[in-house]
């Protein structure tokens, strides 16, 4: 298994290069240095010196892929893909645009996102297991019909929707907890306990369907039957068999998000006013902070590979014939 | 069981702080609810609080509050005033000659070499306490020179146990001048000011090439640098020199570009390890002013603190005819600031914020398209105010004209539209005409703005209101009031213009024209469909050539564009600053400058070069009105309007008087914390039988599947 998990990390350098690539690439089909400079200084009163003195202060005054002027090798390195995407490998995310430090600004803005986003995580999954196996337990009855009705109704409404109505009734209407905000510690729980129940409630429609579908195709095999045959209690029989032998897929999905958690969420953070990686990205995309989003399409990257050598890694604890060669 | 076990886990907290007193809802400690504290929100982070890098309004909002230039705005008094802030008095101005002889105040600009500003600070003003300032027993600086392991536990400004402080000093204000110069600020008045300052563009190339010899990410020590166009006379007093007369010039000194900046705090957040801390004057601005930056996590909240070395000052005692009777004298003569802290929460969404005010969590608000109906109605006289739900919760409405000109510009660089032929005058005529801004402002603005005559917006001296302001190109009166133009007046001169019916009279093609824009999204749609319909009215077809930020902006520099918006906010209340944007020397296209139509008048540019120099009064307004009346003809612009802006307050906060000039008001404000904690009670308590009910419909849901499950338990039992 080490050499698998080696080799996978090797194929992840080039995946890496590629995708740093790939992000240079489109964004410097989009903004130019000069656009990035005048999007920094503001609108007014922009002379050609201050747009020049902004690119030379931040590195952007040299040519992106080749600098054809350069002798020997500082023709690939004395260009800014290289000066701009070789420290990253390093975890050397330098400085933003506007000075401030982005591996600062990361480990600040981390906490906030996984503070919804791990309880948003494990409570969602239990509860879409469970509404699954309760819809599975009864299946082909009124319950599951009107089940399956639910998930599709929770399904067909937008993720945004929620957001406002959960503001709008459990804190404005019911004043139970504050419309949005954040505060660290014990403080904390009350503002994240709504984006939490709203985002949990806002994916059990999906998850729960696609757990049912995966519960009822178990259901229906020999070891089940076997189970049953045995004496087993339906309950334990769903809960210990089916729900373990379900796993591979279950795991596909939940083990390859786990270390992107921490990305946070665009839409709840910033309705919610959480300080977290989502919104840092969105601002800087909408800013032309070209700093922070190759650091965070680069950690981003780093972290799906990771989630993925994850989920290989979880297929042999939950199923024991599986081998990594 | 699950569900239970789960509902209990979440509801869990709510119940525990039910528990507590005050409202479950309230976002912030407990320990504030009594306190002196205005609550405000921001929408977007501050990019910049380093006085010479600061430009944007959202910035101004703080560093107003904590740099202190030498002058500011009387905070009641209109026309804007200005009066000393740390200045002991006004500045004096002398003239000289080429030669270097004075010259009196009367002497024509032409005769003008220079002109010398001396200022005079008040002695005994003191800056906020910083760790910058901190010494040791023997009297150095404590924390110039930190070695690695002084970095210990420190990760904000806060964390340094020692700070102090020291009199501001005339020297400060020349360092600050130079740091407009410096190469890594990028002060975005460096073009400007390096026109007007004697020596200020040669010492930025100076600076530029010092710093080119230096390891990258150092800078030159500014102290050692000598600035001609800047001096220190004595402690404190200061000159600064420019080049030919400037008389705008005093507005400059009124802005945070000519605060006073310690040379203490550039060494102090030069040194290594601050920058990897986000420690710098850009992020922990200091300041002699009423507040400092205490707490600044723009991911979430900023706050302002009383300084407690602030050197004092009153609220005004004299003001408008008519500010006594609505309140705004009732503090004369007092101390400021009345407010001992300021917390600005992030607050990225509309709705949020809105439902916060109307609890009472924001003191002041805004107000957003989607929240305008249910805020504010319009009376039979169309006059604004709050709506009968505002006014129950004692919330009271201020509007204010902002220095703010919405226009639609010509390129007239454009063979089609520009130039100054009478065929494309009459069809910018024609135009001008056809869109009706009355319109615009009642569908997209919901009635927050007013049409505009010309380019002036009022509250700035060269406005005329009334009837004989109104544009007679495009508005004629009618029983004393301005109406516009039949759309047959605008047809007839298309048909002068050579578009008969909006087709080319030679050739019978029909007239289309582009409309250049960086406008995306729903709301711009709808706009640009109307944009679309108010050309159609003359036949002309309307293109819209929507693009992305970057291409257009490219576009307005190249000069390619052919219609397009844009709108400028003033720097200071002066005609000069709304007519430059049609002064020929000033033009987008190859200089770079701000007149975006690329308009170009010989007459109108030799008005302005009078009216520049000119003191506000007869002369100056003559002047003015021939130029307005120049580009109402040309017709470079369609002036479109000026916005208004709407404020919401509630009942705790005292009266206050919009003032769209000033920035530094946050020390006039006040508030009643009592009467605010109590409405927030009131208005905030908890409605807990939703989650009985929910609690009760799950087991109502639940209880059918138990008892399906035990018979079917029982079932398999038997």
């Amino acid at each position: 298994m080490i050499a698998y998990l080696l080799r996978r990390i090797l194929y992840a350098i080039p995946i890496l290069i590629g995708v740093n690539l790939l992000t240079f690439a489109l964004f410097f089909v989009v903004n130019t240095p000069d656009d990035m400079a005048r999007m920094h200084l503001g609108m007014k009163r922009v002379t050609p010196q201050a747009i020049s003195n902004w690119k030379a202060e931040h590195g952007y005054d040299a040519p992106l892929f080749y600098d054809a002027s350069a002798p020997g090798i500082n023709k690939i390195t004395h260009t800014i893909f290289f000066e701009k995407s070789a420290r990253m490998f390093v975890l050397d995310f330098g400085t933003s645009d506007d000075g401030r430090d982005i591996w600062h600004e990361i480990k600040t803005r981390a906490g906030p996102s996984l503070a919804i986003a791990v309880p948003v995580f494990i409570i969602g999954l239990l509860v879409n297991i469970t509404f699954a196996l309760l819809m599975v337990f009864f299946r082909a009855t009124y319950l599951d019909f009107w089940g399956v009705v639910l998930c599709v109704v929770l399904m067909s409404i937008s993720g945004l929707f929620y957001i406002i109505a959960g503001q709008y009734l459990i804190a404005k209407l019911w004043h139970l907890v504050p419309i949005s905000g954040f505060n660290g510690g014990i403080d904390g729980l009350r503002f994240i306990l709504l984006p939490v129940v709203v985002s949990i409630v806002a994916g059990i429609g999906g998850g729960a369907r696609w757990y049912r579908t995966i519960f009822l195709e178990e259901i229906g095999k020999d070891y089940v039957r076997t189970a049953r045959a045995k004496g087993l209690s339906e309950w334990r029989v769903l809960f210990r068999h089916v729900l373990q032998n379900g796993m591979i897929p279950i795991l596909t999905g939940a083990v390859v998000v786990l270390p992107l958690l921490f990305m946070g969420s665009l839409i709840t953070e910033s309705f919610f006013g959480i300080p977290g990686l989502g919104s840092y990205t969105i601002d800087a995309i909408q800013s032309q902070d070209f700093a922070i989003v190759r650091a965070m399409v680069f950690i981003g990257s780093a972290l799906y590979i990771i989630g993925l050598l994850l989920t290989d890694i979880s297929y042999t604890l939950a199923d024991p014939r599986v081998r990594l060669q | 069981m699950n569900f239970l076990r789960l509902f209990g886990l979440l509801i869990l907290p709510v119940l525990l702080s039910a528990c507590g007193s005050g409202p479950l809802n309230d976002p912030y400690p407990a320990a504030d609810r009594d306190s002196n504290i205005l609550y405000s929100s921001f929408e977007e982070r501050p990019k910049h609080l380093d006085p010479a890098r600061s430009y944007a309004s959202n910035e101004a909002e703080f560093t107003a509050q904590i740099y202190e230039p030498p002058l500011q705005y009387h905070y009641l008094k209109r026309p804007y005033t200005l009066i000393p802030l740390t200045a002991a008095q006004m500045p004096t101005v002398t003239y000289y000659d080429a030669s270097g002889r004075p010259l009196p105040a009367t002497a024509p600009v032409s005769a003008i070499a220079e002109s010398v500003y001396e200022i005079h600070i008040r002695p005994g003003i003191y800056y906020q306490p910083h760790p910058a300032f901190a010494r040791d027993a023997q009297g150095r600086l404590r924390y110039q020179d930190m070695k690695p392991g002084d970095w210990h536990g420190i990760q904000t400004l806060g964390d340094f146990r020692h700070s102090g402080t020291r009199e501001l000093v005339a020297a400060d204000y020349v360092y600050e001048i130079k740091r407009l110069a410096a190469p890594q600020l990028n002060s975005p008045i460096l073009g400007v000011m390096a026109e007007y300052i004697i020596g200020l563009k040669d010492y930025a190339a100076r600076l530029e090439k010092a710093a080119r010899s230096l390891p990258r990410g150092t800078y030159p020590d500014l102290q050692r640098y000598p600035l001609a166009g800047a001096e220190v006379v004595d402690r404190y007093t200061y000159r600064i020199k420019l080049r030919g007369k400037y008389p705008q010039f005093l507005y400059w000194l009124a802005m945070p570009f000519f605060a006073p900046v310690p040379p203490e705090a550039d060494r102090f957040y030069a040194q290594p390890g601050m920058a990897e801390r986000n420690l710098s004057l850009d992020w922990y601005p200091l300041g002699t002013g009423a507040y400092m930056l205490t707490r600044n996590n723009p991911n979430r909240q900023m706050v302002l603190e009383r300084n407690p070395d602030f050197h004092g000052e009153t609220y005004p005692r004299t003001g408008e005819p008519g500010d006594a009777a609505a309140g705004l004298l009732k503090d004369a003569g007092k101390p400021l600031p009345f407010i001992d802290k300021v917390v600005f929460s992030l607050e990225k969404e509309t709705i949020p914020y809105w439902n916060k005010f109307l609890q009472g969590y924001y003191d002041a608000s805004g107000i957003s398209s989607d929240s305008f109906d249910q805020a504010v109605q319009i009376n039979a006289n169309g006059v604004a105010q709050p709506s009968e739900a505002m006014r129950a919760k004692g919330i009271r409405l201020t509007t204010a004209v902002r220095p703010t000109s919405s226009y639609m510009g010509f390129n007239m660089l454009d063979s089609t539209v520009g130039g100054s032929s009478e065929r494309a005058r009459k069809l910018r005529q024609a135009i001008a005409i056809a869109v009706d801004y009355e319109e615009y402002i009642s569908i997209f603005a919901n009635g927050r703005g007013i049409p505009a005559q010309g380019p002036i917006p009022p509250g700035i001296f060269g406005y005329v209101g009334g009837t004989a302001g109104v544009n007679p190109v495009v508005y004629r009166l009618v029983n004393g009031q301005p109406v516009r133009r039949p759309i047959a007046e605008a047809r007839r001169l298309l048909a002068e213009a050579g578009y008969p019916d909006g087709r080319d009279a030679q050739t019978g093609a029909p007239l289309v024209l582009y409309f250049d824009t960086n406008a995306s999204g729903p709301d711009a749609a709808s706009r640009l469909s109307w944009m679309t319909k108010q050309f159609a009215k003359l036949n002309i077809q309307l293109v819209v050539r929507s693009t992305d930020f970057n291409r257009f902006q490219d576009k307005m520099r190249r000069g390619t564009e052919q219609i397009f918006e844009w709108g400028w906010n003033a720097d200071y209340p002066d005609p000069e600053n709304f007519l430059f944007l049609l002064y020929g020397p000033n033009m987008k296209v190859g200089k770079n400058g701000e007149n975006a139509a690329n308009y170009s008048n010989p007459e109108y540019d030799r008005l302005f070069d009078q009216m520049k120099y000119l003191d506000n009064g007869p002369e100056r307004q003559a002047i003015i009105d021939r130029m307005v009346n120049i580009v109402r003809v040309d017709s470079p612009w369609l002036f479109g309007y000026f916005p208004k802006a709407f404020s919401l307050s509630h009942a705790w906060v005292a009266p206050s008087k919009p003032n769209v000039m000033a920035n530094n008001t946050l020390k006039y404000r006040r508030i009643d914390p009592k009467l605010r904690e109590k409405l927030r009670n009131q208005w905030n308590q908890p409605v807990l039988w939703p989650l009985l009910l929910l609690l009760l419909a799950l087991i109502a849901a639940l209880a059918p599947a138990l008892w399906a499950w035990r018979q079917r338990e029982r079932s398999v039992a038997r």
